[in-house]
Formats: C-alpha cells, sequence, structure tokens
C-alpha cells in the first residue's frame, strides 16, 4: 500500500493516510484513510484518477461514433455497457432487433459476464494473499476471450453490440469449441470452489467480515453482486426483463450474510448460471439477419429514453436525451461501480486495516469505470 | 479429475451448507415474464402522485416509466411519498441536464423499487426545473442515503447546489480545475 502521511490536526492518535492512488492494490483509485490504531475510523474515497469525461464526449459524436469510446470505461466487462446503450438508443428509434442478433448479444453480454467475474476473483484472491487464484482466473479468462473474438474480432475492446443489433455474425461451427469450453469450465468451477471458497484461511479472512445488511445495501443504493449477496434476488435480467433473457431458465443466486465471502461466492454461482444460459442460446440460436441498416448516422427521432441492464459489475443504466439532431443532447452514464462506491465508506468505518483488501476488492469495483 | 472430485466431498461438501441460505427470488425457477407493453400499472401511479400532489406535473407515462416534474420546494414532500407510500426505495442515478435556451437546469431522479413485489421493473423519474442563473435546489440525501454521490457528481458538472447536503465537495473533477462547470452547454472541451 502506497503511504501519503499527512498530519492530523484533530488529535494525536488519529492519523491520516493515503490508500493509493499509485500502487495497483488501490487501482487508479485513492481512500484517504483516518487511522486510530490499526483500525479505520473514517474513509473518505476520491475517486477521478482516470475521469474521462466520457458524457461530454458523447455530446461531441453522432450515436454511432459513440460507441468504442463508451466501451472504454470498463474494457473487461465492454459488452456489458454497450448492451445498455443499444437497448437506449434502439428504444429511441423503435428499432426492431432481428432475433439472432438479440440472441447474439445475449451470447456475448454473458461471456463477458464470465471475463469480467474471473477478473473480479482473481484480484479478490490476489489480495488476500491467495496467488493461486489470479494465476488460474488469467488463464481460464482466455478462453472466454477467444471465444468473443472468434465472434468479434477484436480481444477484449469488443464493440460488438451496437444500435440496431451486433456487428457480425458468429462464425459458423462455433458452438463446438464453445461447448468444450463449458464441459471443462464447469468442472473447473468446483475446484475455485474447493481450493478458494472452501479455503480455511480465505473462509477465515472473509466470512462476518465488511457486513453489509440488507436495509443498509437497499438504502445506500448497492447493486449487482453486493446487492445480491445482502439478501436481495433483484437482478435486472429478472426485474425488467430485456432482450430475450424471458426466454431462458436461470436462476438468480442470492445470500443472506452479506459479508465479503458472501460477495465472492455469488459471482462464482453467476457465472454457473452464464454457463447455462450460453448453453441454452447456443442451442436455440435462430437464422436470419444480424443487424438492422442504419447507416453511418442514423436519424434518431427527438426524445428521452431511460434504459438499464444487469452488467457484470451490477446494474447499467442509460439516460439519452435527443433533440432530434445526429448527435446525443444529454447522454448520463449510470454506472454500477459508482454507484456501490457509496458502499466503500460505510463499510471500511471500524475494520481492521488488513481486512482493507477483502472489503473494497469483494465490492467487485472497478475505479476506471465508476470514474466514467 | 472426477475421480478426485469423488474422494473429496468428505472434507469439503459440494453442496451448499446449512449456514448460507439461498433465498429464492420471485420468478426464479421458471422462465421469466413476457415482455407486455402495459400501461395500466404506471398509469395508477401517475394518477395517485397527481391527485396527492396538484403541483406535480406528469410528463410522460411508459409502460415501466413515469416521468413527473415538481417545483423545487415541493420536491422533499413528494420524494418521501414515493418512497415510504409508494415503496420506491432503490435510487439508481441522479442526472441533469443543461436546457440553455430555456435559461433552465433540469435535475432529474431515477428511482426503482425492490422490496415492493410487482413493481420492481417500473422507475419513477422525479425531475425538477431551476433557473439557470440561480441553480439552487434541496438535497435528497435523507430520501435517499444513495443520492449523496450523485448529487456531488451533478454539482460539480452542471454547478448545481444542493442545499442541505451534507458534505457537497467535487468529485470527479482535478483540484485545479478553474472554469465552468464541465456538462453546462456554454462550456467547449479544447479543440473543439
Amino acid at each position: 500500500m502506497s503511504t501519503a502521511f499527512e498530519y492530523s490536526p484533530d488529535a494525536d492518535r488519529i492519523m491520516s493516510v493515503s490508500l493509493g492512488p499509485q500502487h495497483p492494490g488501490a487501482g487508479h483509485f485513492r481512500i484517504r484513510l483516518w487511522l486510530d490504531g490499526d483500525y479505520v475510523v473514517r474513509a473518505d474515497p476520491d475517486p477521478g484518477y482516470v475521469h474521462r469525461g466520457e458524457e461530454k464526449m458523447s455530446e461531441y459524436r453522432n450515436y454511432i461514433q459513440n460507441v468504442p469510446h463508451l466501451e472504454r470505461p470498463v474494457i473487461l466487462d465492454s459488452s456489458g455497457i454497450l448492451f445498455a446503450y443499444s437497448l437506449a438508443v434502439d428504444q429511441l428509434m423503435s428499432n426492431n432487433i432481428p432475433p439472432r442478433a438479440e440472441y447474439l448479444r445475449v451470447i456475448m453480454a454473458e461471456l463477458n459476464r464470465i471475463i469480467s467475474h474471473e477478473y473480479y476473483l482473481g484480484i479478490l484472491g490476489l489480495f488476500v494473499g491467495q496467488t493461486t487464484m489470479i494465476t488460474w482466473m488469467m488463464g481460464d479468462r482466455d478462453l472466454f476471450i477467444d471465444l468473443g473474438a472468434r465472434i468479434a474480432g477484436a480481444r477484449v475492446t469488443f464493440a460488438y453490440i451496437i444500435p440496431g443489433g451486433v456487428r457480425n455474425d458468429m462464425p459458423e461451427g462455433l458452438h463446438v469449441q464453445a461447448f468444450e469450453t463449458f464441459d471443462w469450465f464447469e468442472k473447473r468451477m468446483d475446484e475455485y470452489e474447493k481450493m478458494f471458497f472452501r479455503n480455511p484461511l480465505w473462509e477465515e479472512r472473509s466470512k462476518g467480515v465488511g457486513v453489509l445488511s440488507r436495509e443498509d445495501a437497499i438504502r445506500l443504493g448497492a447493486t449487482g453482486t453486493v446487492l445480491r449477496a445482502s439478501g436481495v434476488a433483484h437482478d435486472i435480467r429478472r426485474a425488467e426483463p430485456y432482450s430475450v433473457y424471458p426466454d431462458f431458465d436461470f436462476s438468480i443466486p442470492s445470500y443472506k450474510e452479506g459479508d465479503c465471502w458472501a460477495r465472492g461466492y455469488v459471482a462464482l454461482q453467476e457465472m454457473r448460471e452464464s454457463v447455462k444460459i450460453l448453453r441454452q442460446a447456443f442451442k436455440n440460436i435462430p437464422p436470419g439477419p444480424v443487424r438492422l441498416k442504419l447507416g453511418p448516422q442514423p436519424r434518431v427521432p427527438a426524445g428521452e429514453v431511460y434504459a438499464r441492464t444487469e452488467a457484470a459489475h451490477g446494474e447499467m443504466s442509460y439516460f439519452i436525451v435527443s433533440d432530434g439532431s445526429p448527435k446525443p443532447y444529454r447522454l448520463k452514464l449510470g454506472v454500477p461501480s459508482f454507484k456501490n462506491m457509496r458502499i466503500i465508506p460505510h463499510l471500511l468505518k471500524g475494520v481492521h486495516i488488513a481486512d482493507i483488501p477483502p472489503v473494497y476488492w469483494g465490492l467487485n469495483y472497478w475505479p476506471v469505470e465508476a470514474d466514467h | 479429475m472426477s475421480a478426485e472430485q469423488k474422494g473429496a466431498p468428505a472434507k469439503t461438501p459440494a453442496v451448499t451448507p446449512a449456514s448460507t441460505v439461498v433465498e429464492v427470488g420471485p420468478s426464479v425457477s421458471t422462465k421469466g415474464p413476457a415482455l407486455a407493453p402495459d400501461t395500466s400499472r404506471t398509469l395508477n401511479l401517475a394518477d395517485e402522485i397527481a391527485g396527492r400532489f396538484p403541483s406535480a406535473k406528469i410528463d410522460y407515462v411508459r409502460p415501466r416509466r413515469v416521468k413527473l416534474t415538481v417545483p423545487p420546494d415541493k420536491i422533499k414532500v413528494v420524494a418521501l411519498y414515493i418512497r415510504d407510500i409508494l415503496g420506491f426505495d432503490h435510487l439508481n442515478v441522479v442526472g441533469g441536464t443543461d436546457y440553455i435556451q430555456l435559461k433552465e437546469f433540469e435535475v432529474i431522479y431515477f428511482v426503482g423499487s425492490i422490496s415492493t413485489p410487482g413493481q420492481q421493473d417500473i422507475v419513477i423519474q422525479l425531475a425538477e426545473r431551476v433557473d439557470r442563473d440561480s441553480p439552487q435546489v434541496p438535497s435528497l440525501t435523507e430520501v435517499w442515503g444513495a443520492a449523496e454521490y450523485h448529487e456531488r457528481e451533478t454539482f460539480e458538472m452542471l454547478g448545481i447546489v444542493f442545499e442541505g447536503h451534507p458534505d457537497l465537495r467535487r468529485l470527479l473533477l482535478p483540484e485545479d480545475w478553474n472554469d465552468i462547470p464541465p456538462l453546462r452547454k456554454d462550456y467547449v472541451s479544447p479543440g473543439r
């Protein structure tokens, strides 16, 4: 942890320390901590080190030009952030998306959910000293990136889901490679469970640590895995079904504990559900076209729309105001990490310094996304 | 690999232990409800709010969205009504728009519902309009605790002052930012 000591005039025993922003353990993000001995008395998140002004940038570009830069805040879940954008623009334009494109969107979104959760569990393990986790996860994650790359052409920043459908069709016979990967991965997840989640060391570090109650989770606006680990089975894919999610059979894992262990375990169970969805999607995908011909500068009628999806980190929402011109008049990006940032000072208050990594990284928090 | 797993369960049970209670959501094991464009539920909500608060103006009612505009001095009462009586307890996001030609800012709260079944897909968009020259509105952090950072972001990006906010500081912009708030329409990005 990078430390910058500051003199605190309040009291001699309270020391103010910066966690981050240079150290990778904080991830382009600074938390100002006030410490009494080994305990945190107050935490103040300080984001903005990678603020890019996505919302202002969007006002200078048309609806298609906005696609590549909007996925940059969260490249490990690039389809999750574009899915909500495309949904919003499609609603503004009253587009009827071809069914095959809807299935391809779901396939890509679920692949990205697995890619993102693998990364999350990897760094969660890494920062509590379980370094096997990051090596396994980084390796296994690549199998899904390969699948995504065969569909989209690019490796991580897929830019695949666009207004009017998807960029291109997937190659023929991809399901063979996909099902092989899923068969192997389902067995592999049992190993994760044995090696990490049932590991006494991780249980000791995480069970009962950073408990977020159900009431606080709702009051403070938590989303995603954090919310579902606090006993709320709320997932936009079920609560407000979009795209073709009503066609699939899957469940929403949710646990009552609200501690770090449950937050990590929800992500593992969600990967199982994602594999379930992917199997159904590859099996039932209908033939047909995959995108509408919108042209390079689509005509978007005046109006406003609020669309939301369940991305890997939580609820991703877009509020777009269109004045009928080719560019958005206002684009408000509601990113899940920004919503979950409100949880950080709440949970860090009163914890031991050694518990900061499991609490902070357990939130499925991505600083670049929070800064948007 | 599988033989190893067969031997293992004695020590590490593959099934969920009793301490981990799996809570099942409303429509979990079966397929989800079909998408029905039905405005009856949102119309009811809009009628309820409009009947209770005559100053609230309903902007539009869609199958899953209601947008209403209220005067800034009434917004706290309406917000409390929406939270406590209608059961919209989860603040999603707070947005702000600069309508420079009307000389107005719009602040808009997007509120969803988690605890009340049957309306979890509905989002109420609670908006207020404020004069561009003196942009001061009451803060809703007491109503929805989640509003704290969202209001800070709206404050620095549009320069709207939220009165009663516990800690109204800049959030994302650099400390040495010395210009008008960047999301105002009269701010032009360098090089444009």
